[in-house]
């Protein structure tokens, strides 16, 4: 359970860490705060030869609200943006969800960015991303781009990050005033990955939104009446169908449907409740 | 090098035990510039310059048990001890930021770490005991 060789880059500035992926390819691999790398690399899953290591970039630490988004660095720690004064007033979804990221002894170390670079299927960041419409800023030496969330992820960890590539940021859209938000999980323990994870967001007009993590390769969103509108059920017995879930180890493909469907309501109905 | 061969092999503090060396049992935890976190999912090198705090650390004086370690004594929140020191610095970092933390919180705490020997309930008591005792001297003192 130790590393395969490898060799580690201390990148001072962004310049300096796209430099040395550049230089690296496909064999080098960012490290941010290590929490879903390092278990690949002790259980030699993932063998890079080069780590570029980007906590000691200023400029990537930071938490920047701007016009009704939110810009979170590649070097934001989940306990730094769970601990930021103004996520339960900006983001009450994403302060909802925060405490069932891992545990706080990886949320401690583990990043924003560095969860939804590793793309778990069940993990909650990815589906938050996805939830609130967010983006994602890549870059390389050469280039940047921006990639919505569903074209970011491409299935079971697997992005859209190329080689010689990394995230630099990821914005959240603010709320709109008045926007209800609920969260709701299902997991063995709480902090072990979500067996089926809700995501509501009930904006003032009336539309809401349901998102799920844990069944599908990526989480999967979808637009939903009223919950007392009669075509509700119907509507969301479809979703949870198109998720294709599949039986493992944790739970079977109808039990977690069967969630979709009673913990999704739930969900989109505390949400419009929530809602003012 | 993850930071826990570091402290054991390098520095030779054994306090800090290594158990399932990919992030889950939670044995391994120490705390870095106060927070805790798992010494196995730590490369050494990231670590560098930073403030480590291992199990060693807890004692207030050489041979002295913190009132965290007496009270794991007093009430049995340990058997084996192989989980024993993450815990205490789990517990140590949560009640350094908040001293009143509530049962519910310290459960989440305790959430993760896997313990196979006692069950948690005695882990539970011991840290609300310990917690009472500090407010205690602290009342005491003033």
């Amino acid at each position: 359970m130790k590393p395969a060789p490898f060799d580690y880059v201390r990148a001072e500035t962004l310049d300096e860490a796209l430099g040395a992926l550049a230089e690296g390819g496909e064999e080098a691999r960012i490290i941010a705060g290590g929490q879903s790398l390092v278990p690949m690399l002790n259980m030699r899953l993932a063998r890079p030869s080069v780590l570029v290591d980007v906590m000691r970039i200023d400029a990537l630490s930071k938490i920047e609200p701007k016009n009704g988004r939110v810009e979170i660095g590649a070097g934001v720690r989940q306990v730094a943006l769970e601990r930021w004064a103004a996520l339960a007033g900006t983001l009450p979804l994403v302060a909802a969800m925060m405490p069932w990221v891992g545990h706080a002894q990886t949320r401690s170390r583990g990043t924003v960015c560095g969860s939804l670079a590793h793309a778990d299927p069940s993990a909650e960041l990815p589906l938050a991303l996805l939830a609130l419409d967010g983006e994602v800023k890549l870059r390389s030496k050469r280039a940047k781009r921006t990639l919505p969330a569903n074209e970011f992820f491409l299935g079971m960890m697997a992005t859209a990050v190329a080689p010689g590539e990394m995230i630099e940021a990821i914005v959240l859209p603010a709320h709109p005033m008045g926007t209800g938000t609920a969260f709701r999980e299902v997991a063995r323990r709480h902090g072990d990955y979500a067996i089926v994870a809700c995501a509501a967001i009930a904006r003032p007009g009336g539309a809401t939104r349901l998102a799920i993590g844990g069944v599908a390769d990526v989480p999967q969103a979808v637009a939903l009446p009223d919950p007392s509108d009669p075509d509700f059920d119907d509507q969301l017995n479809e979703f949870a169908w198109s998720l294709n879930a599949r039986d493992d180890l944790h739970a079977s493909a109808r039990y977690r449907r069967d969630l979709v469907r009673t913990l999704g309501r739930r969900t989109v109905e505390e949400a419009v409740a929530c809602r003012s | 090098m993850l930071l826990t061969d570091l402290i054991r092999h390098a520095v030779g503090a054994t306090g800090t035990h290594v158990g399932c060396e990919h992030g889950v049992c939670g044995a391994c935890t120490v705390q870095i510039d106060g927070e805790p976190v798992r010494a196995c999912l730590t490369l050494a090198a990231q670590a560098e310059k930073l403030d480590i705090r291992t199990v060693e650390g807890l004692e207030p004086r050489p041979g002295e048990l913190s009132p965290l370690q007496a009270a794991f004594r007093e009430h049995f929140a340990l058997q084996c001890g192989f989980c024993t020191a993450g815990i205490l610095m789990s517990l140590d970092a949560l009640f350094a930021r908040k001293p009143k933390a509530s049962e519910r919180e310290i459960r989440e705490q305790l959430s993760g770490h896997l313990c196979r020997c006692t069950g948690y309930a005695p882990i539970v008591k011991a840290a609300l005991a310990a917690q009472a005792h500090v407010r205690e001297e602290k009342t005491t003192d003033a």
